[in-house]
């Protein structure tokens, strides 16, 4: 663990000593929370229609796919017309693309931006690395299943998958968030530790807490 | 004083129709600045879903008191600019909660919402929010400048403060509009109005390219809803003041409308044809090019 | 050209032999190797009197086989447009290097990756013992050839089932001359 992130004793400016402890000053470690829908049905159909017409992706790119999320947002494909915008803050994204290879060193952020985005949220896998490894199969420091890490509603296949590949496949997002079973927040949830011990299988240097909010 | 009580559903019933004409306003309006772009645009219910998402996420955390109180602010801001602004000349139900003095109120209404976010995003903690809301606060405040020294000028110009009168005094004629009495304060309001439109060129503040979303950063789901309605609102009720003071109010909802898309186009226009100003530039640009127009309209009435 | 700075320099300092990749001019490229020992002057000699003041790259070379690292010093003179490798062996086990950083700033972060990838220290280089690009690694080096980065990844991740892998060379002998084999 990095020396500034230990606790310690700290001399203010104004010559109090006090303690600080990074790891609980800067996160929340309260484990996530099964939250159920709505009790009546009308209404969390509602908020899935609306869900599923408003899709926020945060816009981080873990890998050589992002590229092809670009073209997305310019006229050419102009995804913005079916809802889907980009969001650069974890807290207002409800989308989270993992696109492409995922590094270990990038899997440790991905886990946190994930952890930051508010239920529900979806996880889409993008191109053949998030699937089985794809063509870094035998890379020292990829992963080779996303699922094993993060809830992952949906894979879209391909190395890259072209941009017209993926409105289909957000398409086939909308129709599964319509439908109600899109529920990779509560899944996170419910098998916490599971996802947390692989985590931690593959990420050495664990200097976070479990839960990052 | 008698107080009508009748009022308040009626203020409610404008608060509706103004909330759904700005949901719909402002998706259109992005409609147009991306056809400017060659791209589609968003749909025009679009709006809706994204705030009914927004109230409908589960989970939300909060960074203390403060962070819940900006987005209550903010709305507070457009709403209460709004009620106490008569929306329709002449008409009783529309009248609103106007009384004798609500030019300075409608001021400070136009103000309160940028302080409001500033607490509230300085609360979250998040670096990028304090950047944008110092952005925000110096460039709203130079903004506010030649639009304070024009609503001057006119309530000087007609001798009153209360903005039913100065409707009333516009009336008879395009002729009598404060936009021909009195062009130079139109002149200055007009400018500092692109400045507070959250357009191009003056959207560094929220710019979401270069520091992210700026204020709102650490905000979402409701609190990120209650500001997307105001987003809704304020525009409108900010249009209705300008086209009380300087434009000729409205005496019928269709006149009303049309008067306000015209007036939120002007804009529109601007801001899809220019680059956007760094904060110190449009600083500059406020205190060079609208700020002599507004006291010219002073020494000139 | 490349051939007289080769002359020139073997008077100074005990060069190898002139490797050609490329003749010129323009666009000439060449490598030469040279004790460790004499890296430092040579480069010096190189930058300020010949007019390579560009690193362009520090890398290295795992020669398993003859247990030794190879370090390749690519300068570049842009006036003229020429390129100069110059090579440094050092023995594997154990394998140090002065370090060049106060010469070209760049140098320490090639020296920092070079001493996380392949293990080679860089005495005094500044933060050469951080964290480049691997977090927490708990292997050897994964860049030296004796790391078998295919049982690692076996080990450590979980792969999903179902994989098959096909040998280009068989497949496409198949697909293109079937009933040949």
């Amino acid at each position: 663990m990095k020396e500034e992130l230990l606790k310690r004793t700290v001399k203010g400016p104004d010559g109090v000593e006090f303690e600080v402890e990074p790891l609980r000053d800067y996160y929340c470690e309260a484990a996530p929370t099964v939250m159920p829908g709505a009790y009546i049905k009308i209404v969390e159909d509602l908020f899935n229609w609306a869900r599923a017409e408003s899709l926020w992706i945060l816009g981080f790119g873990t890998g050589c796919g992002a590229i092809e999320m670009r073209p997305l947002m310019t006229p050419r494909f102009d995804a913005y017309r079916y809802g889907i915008q980009w969001r650069p803050t974890p807290r207002q994204a409800n989308l989270l693309v993992i696109s492409g290879y995922l590094s270990v060193k990038t899997l440790k952020r991905a886990i946190r931006a994930y952890e930051q985005m508010q239920n529900p949220k979806y996880v889409v896998g993008l191109g053949s690395c998030t699937i089985n490894g794809g063509m870094y199969w035998d890379s020292y420091n990829t992963i080779k299943r996303l699922d094993q890490y993060l809830p992952v509603d949906l894979y879209i296949t391909g190395c890259m998958p072209r941009p017209e590949a993926l409105l289909a496949g957000f398409d086939d997002l909308k129709n599964l968030i319509r439908a109600g079973q899109a529920e990779g927040a509560n899944q996170y949830a419910e098998n916490f530790d599971w996802y947390k011990a692989n985590q931690k299988q593959v990420i050495h240097d664990w200097d976070m807490p479990d839960y990052n909010w | 004083m008698q107080f009508d009580w009748m009022k308040i559903p009626y203020a409610l019933l404008t608060l509706f129709i103004v909330v759904n004409f700005g949901m719909i306003l402002t998706a259109l309006v992005a409609k147009i600045a991306a056809r400017v772009g060659r791209r589609r645009g968003i749909r025009i219910w679009q709006n809706y879903a994204d705030l009914f998402k927004n109230y409908g996420l589960r989970s939300s955390i909060t960074h203390g008191a403060m962070f819940y109180l900006g987005p209550v602010f903010r709305l507070t801001g457009g709403i209460g600019l709004l009620l106490f602004v008569p929306t329709i000349y002449g008409s009783y139900v529309f009248s609103n909660l106007s009384f004798a003095g609500d030019l300075i109120l409608a001021l400070y209404f136009i103000f309160f919402g940028t302080l409001g976010m500033a607490l509230g995003a300085a609360e979250s903690g998040h670096p990028h929010a304090a950047i944008g809301v110092s952005r925000g606060l110096s460039q709203v405040t130079t903004a506010e400048l030649p639009l304070a020294l024009a609503v001057f000028s006119v309530a000087l110009q007609y001798h009153t403060l209360s903005v039913t009168a100065i409707v009333a005094a516009q009336q008879g004629g395009i002729e009598h509009w404060t936009l021909f009495t009195n062009p130079f304060a139109v002149a200055a309001a007009m400018l500092a109005f692109l400045g507070s439109m959250m357009r191009p060129p003056f959207d560094v503040v929220s710019a979401p390219q270069e520091i992210p979303i700026g204020p709102p950063t650490e905000y979402h789901s409701s609190y990120l809803a209650m500001m997307q309605t105001n987003r809704a609102i304020f525009p409108i009720a900010k249009i209705v003041v300008y086209m009380n003071l300087f434009f000729g109010g409205a005496a019928s909802w269709p006149v009303f409308c049309l008067k306000v898309f015209l007036i939120y186009m002007v804009s529109v226009f601007i801001g899809v044809v220019f680059p956007r100003f760094r904060v110190e530039q449009s600083i500059r640009w406020f205190l060079i090019w609208a700020l002599p127009l507004g006291v010219l309209a002073i020494v000139l009435v | 050209m490349m051939r007289e700075l080769h002359e020139r320099l073997k008077c100074l300092f005990p060069l190898g032999e002139l490797t050609e990749q490329r003749r010129g001019p323009p666009n000439e490229l060449a490598f030469v190797s040279l004790p460790g020992a004499y890296l430092r002057p040579a480069l010096l000699h190189l930058r300020d009197l010949e007019g390579f003041t560009h690193l362009v790259l520090l890398t290295a070379v795992d020669w398993l086989e003859e247990g030794q690292f190879q370090l390749t010093y690519l300068l570049s003179n842009r006036t003229q447009a020429r390129d100069i490798g110059l090579r440094v062996f050092l023995p594997r086990d154990g394998a140090t290097m002065a370090s060049i950083h106060d010469l070209w700033p760049t140098a320490a972060t090639y020296q920092r990756e070079l001493r996380e990838m392949f293990g080679i220290d860089f005495p005094d280089s500044p933060g050469v013992n951080d964290d480049f690009i691997l977090e927490g690694w708990i292997d050897m080096p994964p860049y030296r050839r004796d790391f078998d980065t295919k049982r690692f990844a076996a080990e450590n991740f979980s792969q999903r089932p179902g994989r098959t892998t096909t040998d280009p060379e068989q497949h496409m002998k198949a697909k293109l001359y079937p009933g040949e084999n």
